[in-house]
């Protein structure tokens, strides 16, 4: 059992309920344990991501139930990477906050913790509702978030977030309800399983719920036509929580990659590839829309907002081109426009109060109190998200080209692409000689205090540098991923293999009992409704079989009694009473048998 | 039983989506409430409907009931609960900042 894997999760819940409570000790002490809990949080996924890098797959069987009955942490590459990627957002995003932009609302670092719960249980989960509960965990921290600092602007926003995800809430539980009938289970590992070896007659609920998965998660993404919310809301958002933002349309793209990788692969059986078809185009089109809203900003963090819409629109696309070099493209390209994405955001604030009643809009009425200082910055951030060398930016797209090259699509995904990536050096161009380019002696604003707004926002920036710088390695560990995503029977395996686990109260006992896995339980209630005599002993299952021991087994009678008294291969196995008691309460859920408790009286 | 339970799914639907379209706060939170319950319904049909079984548990009856849909359909209540609340809370801010009930805000910008 690896506790690490529960880090990521239990971190920000303990910081966050803590900070509930410490919330009346002053700014400075929420702001320590804010900053201590994301650095925490930082430390625990590079470790993470050390320990997967080797390509194992770390499985935390929570209250050590076995799999797919118990709830499944799972670390992969692609999790681990996803976890520094919103650890090291987090963290810069914070460091912004504590300037001050933190006494705007109240329980800003609760909310900010929550919110960190959510996305890291949404990318560590290996069980479909559980996706469903840590993705309302995220948004109802976001819906706070995005009110963070009240105003028109924020409400109107939030009112459309709350309606717009409970709406994909209730779809999200359809889709869910959908595929357990259709199979029965809800551990994505045994799923996959399932979903591979299901027969026609499943078919059509498993398509249905598999594609409304895809409308929510596409919602998450916000791709069009489900995207338009974005935009405002993002714009909208205050300076820390829009750059935390940035990560929350790829725990959308994460999802629909693991769904889409995972249980609708290409082997999963009758809806083998059933995402696959719709990814391309629902991307090439969510690139052309985002393209257009760039074009037409007239505020700057408007102009972000548009380009974190473009960004999920071009990693959908690529996913789109199904194939494992497209995957490791795509998430070169997503950890590139995350971290600039965040960083703009952050930027277009600093800009934003240096130009005081022009806030970020596009205008040269007002220009800004350290124009060297942030055009650098709005340079670096503009190379690195338009997609020009020599940054990161460049790379990832000439990677995500690279992998189009043989695609029957190529055509439409060069054209597109490149024409939107010239779209946006134009936008971007006559975004930044609008704020930087001003001849005029209007009288400068004073400088935005702090050095550690500047620092933060300069870290994320040079996320796209050090990207390129370190492109050999970030490549390799993306294809990596991809290697690991596309071996579906590995992830299967290992999180299904640890069949012998028991519940964690009794694990004194388990070696007594370490003939019946439940498992085995399982089989042996399934064999016994299928035949006559069980073909081995089954303890706490025979109650109802029709092998005729009802009157046999003795009425109230403790189990070792009843194993004995069968006579088969196991009599050695004792059972103490209340070991048995607490499992059989636990596993009549399991089994479609009641034990037998009553069974001859 | 089956018809019965799917055709009182899809009204409830229905009017839940006719009643999200007006576009004005109280209806919306009605229809939310209302998709709540049909997606909840739903959840438990999933478990397979069955007569004369027991509730939960019951020692002697072969036939027990899937207890995972109810598990979440009490999951989904809580949160569907949570997350209305919240919306109520939300939709009189919106009203003081507003002057209206409109899910828009009005016409002004």
């Amino acid at each position: 059992m690896n506790h690490l894997v529960l880090l990521p999760v239990l971190i920000p819940l303990l910081a966050g309920s803590l900070l509930l409570v410490a919330g009346r000790a002053g700014k400075a002490v929420e702001r320590s344990i804010g900053l201590v809990a994301t650095a925490a949080l930082l430390l625990v996924a590079v470790l993470l991501l050390v320990r997967v890098g080797a390509g194992e797959l770390l499985v935390y069987y929570n209250g050590n139930w076995p799999a797919p009955y118990g709830i499944v942490l799972v670390a992969d590459r692609l999790s681990a990477l996803m976890l520094t990627l919103t650890a090291v957002l987090s963290l810069a995003s914070l460091l912004y906050a504590i300037n001050g932009d933190d006494r705007l609302g109240s329980r800003f670092h609760v909310l900010f913790q929550m919110q960190l719960l959510g996305i890291n249980g949404a990318f560590l989960t290996g069980d479909l509702f559980n996706l469903f509960v840590f993705f309302e965990i995220l948004l109802i921290s976001s819906y706070a978030l995005q009110l963070h600092g009240g105003g028109r602007a924020r409400v109107r926003a939030a009112l459309h977030i709350v309606v717009l995800n409970l709406v994909g809430s209730a779809i999200f539980l359809i889709a869910i309800g959908a595929i357990y009938a259709a199979t029965g289970t809800l551990n994505l590992a045994d799923l996959a399983a399932k979903v591979a070896i299901a027969g026609s007659e499943q078919a059509g609920l498993l398509r249905a719920g598999g594609l409304l998965l895809l409308v929510v998660f596409a919602l998450k993404a916000a791709l069009i036509p489900l995207g338009f919310w974005l935009p405002p809301a993002y714009a909208a958002a205050s300076a820390p929580a829009a750059a935390l933002f940035a990560i929350m349309t790829k725990v959308g793209v994460y999802a629909i990659l693991r769904v889409h990788s995972l249980v609708f692969g290409p082997e999963a059986g009758a809806v083998a590839s059933l995402l696959t078809p719709w990814l391309l185009p629902i991307g090439l089109l969510t690139v052309i829309v985002a393209t257009l809203g760039v074009l037409a900003s007239r505020e700057l963090r408007r102009l972000l907002a548009h380009l974190v819409v473009l960004s999920a629109g071009t990693l959908i696309l690529t996913l789109g081109l199904d194939s494992e070099a497209a995957t490791s493209a795509a998430l070169y390209y997503a950890l590139n426009s995350t971290l600039v994405a965040g960083g703009l955001f952050l930027l277009a604030d600093l800009i934003a109060r240096e130009r005081g009643e022009a806030q970020a809009r596009l205008d040269r009425e007002q220009t800004v109190a350290r124009p060297a200082l942030l055009g650098t910055l709005f340079f670096v951030g503009a190379v690195g998200v338009a997609g020009l060398p020599p940054l990161a930016g460049f790379a990832a797209k000439l990677y995500i080209l690279q992998s189009a090259f043989l695609h029957p699509a190529a055509s439409w995904v060069f054209s597109v692409v490149l024409l939107s990536g010239l779209l946006v050096i134009v936008a971007l161009s006559r975004a930044g000689s609008a704020l930087f380019w001003r001849s005029g002696d209007t009288a400068v604003l004073q400088a935005h205090s702090g050095l550690l707004p500047t620092t933060a926002t300069t870290l994320l920036l040079s996320g796209t540098a050090a990207l390129m710088l370190a492109g050999g390695t970030a490549t390799a560990f993306t294809q990596a991923t991809a290697a690991q995503l596309a071996d579906r029977t590995a992830y299967i395996d290992a999180v299904l293999s640890n069949q012998n686990l028991v519940p964690s109260p009794s694990e004194g006992v388990a070696k007594d009992r370490s003939p019946f896995s439940l498992r085995d339980k399982v089989n042996c209630a399934a064999r016994q409704g299928e035949s006559p005599s069980g073909e081995r002993g089954c303890p706490g299952v025979q109650g109802e079989s029709p092998s005729g021991e009802r009157g046999s087994s003795g009425g109230e009678g403790p189990l070792e009694e009843k194993a004995g008294m069968r006579g088969h291969k196991n009599q050695s196995v004792t059972f103490s009473a209340p070991l048995t008691l607490t499992l059989s309460r636990k596993e009549r859920g399991l089994l479609q048998h009641p034990p037998s408790r009553k069974g001859g009286s | 039983m089956e018809a019965l339970l799917s055709v009182l799914i899809g009204v409830m639907t229905a009017s839940a989506v006719y009643l999200l379209l007006r576009a004005r706060i109280f209806p919306v939170v009605l229809g939310l409430s209302l998709l709540g319950y049909a997606v909840n319904i739903f959840l438990f049909a999933s478990g397979r409907l069955q007569l004369n079984s027991a509730p939960l548990v019951e020692h002697g009856l072969a036939q027990l009931p899937d207890p995972l849909p109810q598990a979440l359909v009490l999951t989904a209540i809580v949160i569907g609960f949570g997350m209305t609340a919240f919306l109520v809370v939300l939709a009189l801010r919106a009203l003081r900042e507003f002057g209206n009930d409109e899910v828009d805000g009005g016409d002004k910008p």
